[in-house]
């Protein structure tokens, strides 16, 4: 097993920056996931950590040897693909023991090796099917044993459940967090959807154009976004984020009378960060606000959408801005009427409209 | 039509097809489509049905007007092609017929004796044959080789200048053979590469090489990089997944490419006449200017042309799966 240290990482194509010098350390055994939309960079640092892709600028370290100039083969790694890249014209037993076969392991040896890792997938019974024969989350877990039977020093994945259909997606992530748990494998997984990093990452790192916006777990990440990128692109629906007035601790949301008084704490942040300036981004999750008949903020309820165990009702707070609110089933809101809520100010963030960064709460309040 | 509406096709519909497709209508001019069809390929196999019922006829039949189609068999078109005859005098003649009669001669002899003719020696068809065989056989090969190499090369990497190299590949077929039969024919002169086996093999192999190149690239292009990416983290070398990764996948591509080259090499004319002529002659040429001592032996050359034929169609039929794929390149997804 391994640690895994970028440092100033970075990767221009002739016109285009596609990931700007990032650093990353990676602890053994951990599970990062790099999350973005497509085009954000993060399969190419997938990539330039396999190998399959040269890095423009920077140094990668493996275990702290520094593997950046390094044969893929030399690394020690195992990639997993979106499409899983078996060989087709292979059975999966082959398939499995091709990396085996590279290191010129004995006949007994992989034939071990093999059933073992085929238990652990249950695919023991498929060993002999041609890889177009399997279904795509067979395909994948034949893949996945491939990556697992040599136990390379770190897994990388690219959106390895991007094609699968929903139903085997959900017992995939299940099965992949299982996997980990138990052999506690350093692992590198990139994805766009944002639920599978949560579920999966025990960190995430979350990328735009190129850049890194935040690292840190699933909670953090969701509850604490360090910009305004990384409060819309995390979770469904994203972070309300309301434009306001600011004026002595008070926030007016332009054109209506919703003022929201700032929280304990954050005062002297908000103060300092704004300055002259009087715009400020409120944000709060859908699950923050409650309904409430003497609420403080209002607005109309322009759609409302029954999504199963709670519905989501879209809220006109001004003639810009809808915010969701997470509301009890039950409860039935005609379109255009008033609604009244309040908002929970443990869960209430504030961004700067000019840097779109968040300004961080006093310590200890 | 209006029948057809209320009461549908008359029988369930077992395939999946569109409404339209099963109306009476539709289905008279897909049977008409399939009669032209059929029509055609037989117009197209003609020639080939000649070529047969020819090379089993004797010469008063063959130049029979109108031609028969019901005949008395004969093998004098093959014993022709494969010997040198010669016209025998009244006496000789005489004394071959005696010789027949007290079973002296053998079935070839007397087949010639039948048509007036000595047998004098072999004739150089099956020399011809071989050197067609020889020659198109390792210009493909030739070919087929180096055409994977370079069409991976420009398949998977950055070469500079692709789009013109490509081009420029392909621009030694924009021209046809007998234009360049003259200046090749001074230069091969000049290289003593006139009438050789080599100056074929490599003439051959340039020029199906361009085909070659594009169709090969095209079958790389269609395999996903994540096999080579997937061996090479697996512990291979570049060279190592080529091998055991991209090869068995392009077998198809391969066996296409391999059949359309050596079509090319086979039936090769205008080069082959121009450029050889004792040592190196193939067959083609050979078969055209067949000239016996009676004029033109039309059995002769109908046997050459059905043995000439024989061992194209035995590999296109052996590859004929791949050939399909071949063709339709880059149509169809796997």
């Amino acid at each position: 097993m391994a640690t895994i240290e970028l440092q100033k990482v970075e990767k221009k194509f002739a016109e285009l920056h596609a990931v700007k010098p990032m650093d990353l350390t990676i602890q053994d055994g951990e599970f990062v996931v790099l999350l973005g939309p497509s085009g954000c960079g993060k399969t190419t640092t997938l990539r330039m950590i396999s190998g399959l892709e040269t890095v423009t600028g920077g140094k990668i370290l493996l275990n702290q040897r520094d593997v950046t100039w390094l044969h893929p083969s030399q690394r020690d790694i195992a990639f997993v693909f979106q499409f899983y890249a078996l060989y087709p014209h292979i059975s999966a037993r082959d398939n499995i023991s091709f990396p085996l076969r590279a290191q010129g392991e004995s006949k007994e040896e992989i034939e071990k090796q093999v059933k073992e890792v085929s238990a652990l997938l249950r695919i023991e019974h498929l060993l002999n099917q041609r890889p177009g024969n399997l279904s795509g989350g067979d395909q994948q877990r034949v893949a996945l044993a491939r990556a697992l039977v040599r136990r390379p020093a770190a897994f990388l994945m690219d959106e390895p459940l991007g094609a699968l259909d929903a139903e085997f997606r959900e017992s995939m992530r299940a099965e992949i967090k299982r996997l980990h748990i138990d052999q506690h494998a350093t692992t590198v997984y990139v994805t766009h959807d944002q639920i599978e990093a949560m579920a999966l990452g025990d960190r995430i790192v979350v990328m735009s154009e190129a850049v890194v916006q935040q690292i840190g777990t699933a909670a953090e990440v969701y509850y604490n976004p360090a910009n305004l990128f990384v409060a819309r692109f995390i979770g469904s629906p994203g972070m309300n984020l309301v434009t306001g007035h600011y004026v002595d601790g008070v926030v007016t949301i332009p054109g209506t009378q919703n003022r929201f008084s700032l929280p304990v704490g954050w005062r002297k942040p908000v103060d300092e960060t704004l300055k002259e300036s009087k715009e400020i981004i409120l944000g709060f999750r859908p699950e923050a606000a409650q309904l409430n008949n003497a609420g403080k903020l209002s607005g109309e309820v322009y759609a409302s959408e029954l999504q199963g165990a709670f519905a989501v009702l879209h809220v006109n707070v001004n003639s810009d801005d809808i915010v969701h609110i997470r509301t009890d089933r039950v409860i039935n809101y005609p379109i255009d009427t008033v609604v009244h809520f309040d908002l929970n100010p443990e869960m209430v963030r504030f961004f700067d409209p000019q840097s779109e960064a968040a300004i961080q709460p006093e310590v200890g309040a | 039509m209006a029948n057809f509406e209320q009461t549908g096709p008359g029988k369930p519909v077992l395939e999946a097809t569109r409404v339209d497709k099963v109306t009476p209508g539709y289905r008279l001019g897909h049977n008409l489509r399939a009669l032209i069809v059929v029509l055609l390929a037989i117009v197209g196999l003609i020639p080939v049905f000649v070529i047969v019922i020819t090379a089993f006829k004797t010469r008063p039949d063959a130049i029979h007007v109108p031609p028969k189609l019901i005949f008395t068999p004969s093998l004098e078109g093959l014993v022709f092609l494969f010997t040198e005859r010669a016209s025998a005098s009244p006496s000789r003649l005489e004394e071959l017929k005696k010789a027949a009669e007290e079973v002296q001669l053998g079935l070839v002899d007397r087949i010639a004796l039948n048509a007036g003719q000595e047998i004098t020696g072999p004739s150089d068809y099956v020399f011809r044959l071989r050197n067609s065989l020889i020659i198109a056989g390792i210009s493909t090969l030739l070919s087929v080789v180096l055409a994977i190499f370079s069409a991976y090369a420009f398949s998977r990497y950055g070469v500079k200048g692709k789009g013109d190299l490509l081009f420029f590949i392909l621009s030694t077929r924009m021209l046809p053979a007998v234009v360049v039969t003259v200046p090749l024919f001074l230069m091969y002169t000049q290289l003593k590469l006139h009438d050789t086996h080599l100056g074929m093999i490599l003439l051959y192999t340039v020029f199906n090489l361009s085909l070659a190149v594009w169709l090969m690239k095209g079958f790389f292009d269609e395999i996903p990089r994540e096999y080579e990416e997937a061996a090479l983290v697996d512990g291979y070398t570049r060279m190592q997944a080529f091998f055991k990764i991209v090869l068995p996948q392009a077998v198809t591509g391969i066996a296409a490419t391999t059949v359309f080259c050596l079509i090319f090499a086979w039936n090769e004319y205008a080069f082959a006449l121009m450029l050889t002529s004792e040592k190196a002659r193939t067959a083609p040429p050979s078969i055209a200017t067949m000239l016996g001592i009676g004029g033109i032996e039309w059995t002769a050359i109908a046997a050459g042309s059905l043995g000439f034929l024989i061992p194209v169609v035995i590999v296109t039929f052996a590859l004929r799966n791949y050939l399909l794929r071949g063709v339709t390149f880059g149509a169809v997804r796997k």
